[in-house]
């Protein structure tokens, strides 16, 4: 077959001398004003090389270029948890908080939604090894990974390819690293038909001294690229697969998907950590996103400034790849660390006996400009600030929809509600089996929860919990939470609830909420009704951090989930990380004992707009969503955090009100409850009032639970008591009476996700 | 009794087998996949995994390593070797167990708590255990469908060498709902569901898998 033949290399030479030649920067997603930028900055037509890295790197998902003015609010916060300061924040690839005995964690959730929907298995599986790569990064041990996933109706025909595939993904991929997958969301919602969410998030321990920054400094240090050989998977699909929606007939886009290979990923792992234990790094990088555009241009511009690389000593898979395509690809299990010179033969050594390719291509420099060779001639030469952290700014329009006042005013609360004891037994199962609802066992059940040894509490506790140091007992405890269609009632008050949420979830296992990360999920910013959505969530983040104290510590954006012109629910992820003294004192989720009291804390409110009631017996959504009291939120988790060891298990009121709540605690160890609520059954039983949780004690601790709650302004109410196996509820009205044998709530519960994934 | 657990590329429950090892009494040491060396230890321990990333058949790039060599010979002496899951399989690669390990019958990964009866308790593995205990420990695993053919099932049957068995329903499409068999010699045990993750009651569904790594100990002051 005859060769074709290459185009003559495009070096900063011959884009001097050519001034005028046509580039494709539309085609690669740059706008007219962003190529004029790029000719401006660099005082000529970019070289092709250069308008690749350009390109990828002023892309959405890796400039932030629409989100940024808004996520800047989020460094107003002050960078302290509620144990001191935080050892490294946002910009750095993860945050990194003190715990305590010398210990420090990150943690940090990111998306790969639409890499997702177009190959599910590779999608989800290299979303959890990238963010596994930014943890490893800062020089902590990865131990542990969560997945909030959100798929279209489960009876759509399409929901029957993704999530099949995804859950395959996370769980292949990270089976094969040895992370327990403690936690995450399994949420199904129409608006995420043809756009499903993938997020993933990763948690990491190091030592103080081991912390480790994304840097190149040091003239003369040697720049090391190792780890797997580079190849054309993935090429453009930062800023092709990240910047536009899909339409039905869009070209096939499956090659932009990158290729996952979990067993180079725990080589990687391992030779790092030995790496950094021999104190031979003296800056790292994961290539993620963009790839080695990414890493050289961050390394050197939060270095001293300079870089000179030849590209040509790239290991490769596929020979045949040019400059432009290599400086694109997005080849995963790839890392990048600058070491000083004494020290490399030690590096190659480690990297050697993981059997782990490691090629020096580079040096640091003090010139200010990026150098990029191709056999000898200059393809790219940048100032690494202008790619990495100068590309564009947009202040998009946004703009309260017209539509919001109509749907806020289409409160819920005038629906037809249960009121027989039969309805209201018919109403909790008919929830207890809906999609958000059911056992979520058919997908958990595909992940290994349990390696590493050190997993103390995982799905379907309200957290997952991880014990960090096995002489001293110290843990740790991460929840992920948003409910999107309070989110859309409300944007600003939904994220709030997202928050507030994982809050209460971290500290109903007895550990003390330290900082959060989140995944921002949401339409195209180009829509303003999007953008005031997008807007909206962070200011409420920003608040609510203000006031509970509690700094974000980086995280996510990610734009144009849209299928069409209808966005997704607007889905502000919200990840909270905890921290417990002595994981052997958590209280567990679901109740323990025959014959204990069951207290609810916090105050039920005729709150049903935005609540699961609402959405499954009524497809409804519209209202406003129950009122955020930070104040409340903030006593509640100190109560619960001091309650450790006078409570026997504790449980969030949140998806399904106090009636699931109280199914779940029942489902956990079969052990069944008799309830009396006051006043209206239907509303106490599954309105989604926040600020509330359900907890257990023995009869001896009831008069100290009661004191401790007085203690902190927590309203509490002794609702009943465990033992039997049934659950049966009364109110002040004998006919709402009713009660369900806690198998028949797991027959229904068990049943759905089988029945409709085989 | 020192008891050696291998890090293959890949193992990934390596380091819980080691605390397992510790919790029943003895002393872990590790062993590298690299070295033509046993470290004197008085015993094996192939830990669970994707050794390799099981991209081929899984173990049958380990049972290469030069750490199998001393392994095969060392067991053909009558060294205690216990090969969970990954290990298992490896110890079928090397044919020191007779079998395979295929897919599991459901196509899809499967991590849950799993109820076994202890039908051989004359290994040194499994001294600890009355015969037909019942334990409750971890199973987890994409490839764990033991098969043979029925010639050999009805050897390891009649010789009494399946030396676990799942109860409770079948995870994996086992024949004969086999958990785990031993060599003719009795010393080399596959099992493929994970007793050193069943160690400690915080971290895992109790601790009756201990009794796999307190026998040795028993055994050996005898």
């Amino acid at each position: 077959m005859p060769e074709t033949p290459r185009p003559v290399l495009d070096t900063v030479d011959v884009a001097a001398a050519d001034p005028t030649r046509e580039q494709p920067w539309a085609d690669l997603g740059l706008k007219a004003d962003e190529y004029a930028r790029i000719r401006e900055i660099l005082g000529r037509r970019p070289t092709s090389s250069e308008l690749a890295m350009y390109s990828v790197m002023w892309s959405e998902h890796c400039s932030y270029k629409s989100s940024k003015v808004h996520l800047k609010q989020f460094s107003e916060i002050p960078q302290e948890t509620p144990v001191g300061k935080m050892l490294a924040g946002i910009g750095e690839n993860a945050g990194v908080i003190d715990i305590g005995q010398g210990y420090a964690v990150t943690f940090k959730v990111e998306s790969h939604n639409h890499p997702s929907y177009v190959e599910p298995y590779q999608g989800a599986a290299t979303g959890v090894g990238g963010i596994v790569r930014d943890i490893l990064a800062m020089g902590a041990r990865p131990v542990a990974v969560m997945d909030p996933l959100r798929f279209g109706p489960l009876d759509a025909d399409d929901t029957h390819r993704v999530l099949p595939g995804i859950v395959a993904g996370v769980g292949g991929y990270g089976n094969c690293l040895g992370l327990p997958n403690i936690g995450g969301e399994v949420v199904f919602d129409a608006t995420y038909a043809g756009n499903p969410l993938v997020n993933a998030l990763s948690i990491g321990v190091l030592r103080h001294e081991d912390l480790h920054l994304a840097k190149a400094s040091g003239v003369g240090n040697q720049v090391i690229l190792y780890g797997a050989r580079t190849g054309g998977d993935g090429i453009g699909g930062v800023s092709i697969l990240a910047s536009e929606t899909f339409e039905s007939t869009g070209p096939a886009k499956r090659p932009s998907v990158q290729v996952g290979d979990p067993f180079m990923e725990k080589l990687l792992i391992e030779c790092t950590l030995e790496l950094f234990q021999a104190r031979v790094v003296a800056g790292i990088q994961d290539l993620g996103g963009a790839g080695l555009s990414c890493a050289t241009s961050e390394l050197a511009s939060a270095g001293d400034g300079g870089m000179r690389c030849s590209l040509d000593r790239v290991p490769l898979r596929d020979s045949t790849l040019s400059p432009e395509e290599i400086l694109m690809s997005e080849s995963q299990e790839r890392m990048m660390a600058v070491v000083e010179p004494g020290d490399v033969e030690a590096f190659m050594a480690i990297c050697e006996k993981w059997d782990v390719e490691a090629v020096a291509i580079g040096e640091v420099t003090d010139t200010g400009r990026l150098e990029i060779d191709w056999h000898g001639e200059r393809v790219v030469d940048v100032p690494p600030r202008s790619v990495a952290h100068d590309g564009p700014t947009y202040n998009r329009p946004f703009a309260r929809p017209e539509w919001q006042d109509a749907l806020q005013a289409d409160g819920a609360e005038k629906l037809a509600r249960p009121t027989t004891g039969d309805e209201l037994r018919a109403t909790l199962l008919q929830l207890i089996a809906s999609p958000n609802l059911c056992d979520k066992s058919w997908v958990t059940d595909q992940y290994d929860r349990y390696v590493q040894g050190n997993t103390v509490l995982a799905q379907p506790s309200d957290s997952g919990m991880i014990r960090v140091d096995d002489a001293t007992n110290l843990g740790v405890a991460v929840s992920t939470d948003c409910n999107g269609r309070f989110a859309k009632l409300d944007p600003y008050f939904g994220a709030q609830l997202a928050l507030v949420e994982s809050y209460r979830n971290v500290s109903t296992g007895g550990a003390t909420p330290m900082a959060i990360s989140d995944c921002l999920n949401f339409g195209s910013p180009e829509d303003p009704d999007v953008m005031w959505q997008f807007a909206e969530a962070c200011r409420g983040l920003k608040d609510a951090c203000l006031e509970l104290g509690i700094p974000v510590t980086g995280g996510n954006v990610s734009l144009y989930n849209q299928t069409g012109e209808t966005a997704i629910l607007p889905t502000p992820v919200v990840a909270v990380l905890g921290v417990i003294e002595d994981v052997t004192r958590r209280t567990p989720t679901g109740f323990v004992a025959e014959g204990e009291r069951i207290f609810q804390l916090g105050s039920t409110r005729e709150e049903l707009s935005g609540s699961e009631w609402a959405h499954v017996v009524h497809d409804h959504l519209g209202g406003r969503p129950p009122v955020v009291d930070l104040a409340a939120e903030k006593a509640l988790g100190a109560l619960l955090v001091e309650a450790v060891g006078v409570v026997t298990s504790a449980h969030d009121l949140s998806d399904g009100g106090l009636a699931i709540a109280l199914a779940e605690s029942a489902l956990r160890n079969g052990i069944g409850a008799a309830v009396a609520v006051q006043g209206d059954a239907f509303v106490n039983l599954y309105a989604e009032s926040a600020a509330r949780a359900i907890v257990t004690v023995p009869e001896a601790s009831a008069d100290a639970l009661v004191a401790l709650a007085e203690k902190h302004g927590v309203p509490v109410t002794p609702i009943g008591r465990t033992g039997g196996s049934t659950l049966s509820v009364e109110g002040p009205n004998p006919e709402a009476r009713f009660e369900v044998p806690v198998d028949e709530i797991r027959t229904a519960w068990a049943a759905t996700l089988p029945a409709a994934l085989g | 009794m020192k008891v050696g657990v291998v890090t293959f590329p890949g193992s990934l429950d390596d380091v819980d087998a080691r605390r397992a090892v510790r919790l029943g009494g003895n002393e872990a040491v590790a062993l590298w996949h690299r070295d033509h060396d046993l470290q004197g230890v008085d015993a094996v321990v192939l830990p669970g995994g994707f050794s390799y990333g099981d991209y081929l058949r899984c173990g049958a790039i380990s049972r290469f390593s030069p750490v199998m060599t001393e392994v095969v010979a060392a067991a053909g002496k009558g060294l205690p070797v216990l090969g969970i899951c990954n290990g298992f399989q490896i110890l079928c690669e090397s044919h020191l167990l007779p079998g395979a390990l295929i897919r599991n019958d459901h196509r899809k990964f499967v991590c849950r708590d799993q109820r076994l009866r202890i039908e051989n308790n004359r290994t040194p593995w499994t001294s600890s255990y009355a015969e037909g205990a019942e334990v409750t420990v971890v199973l987890k695993n994409g490839e764990g469908s033991y098969v043979a053919d029925a010639e050999t099932l009805d050897r390891l049957e009649g010789e009494g060498r399946v030396v676990a068995r799942y109860l409770d329903g079948n995870p994996n499409g086992s024949l004969r709902d086999i958990a785990g068999i031993t060599n003719e010699a009795g010393n080399v045990v596959g099992l493929m569901p994970h007793p050193e993750h069943a160690v400690e009651d915080l971290c895992g569904p109790g601790t009756e898998g201990l009794g796999f790594f307190t026998g040795l100990v028993e055994r050996a002051f005898a």
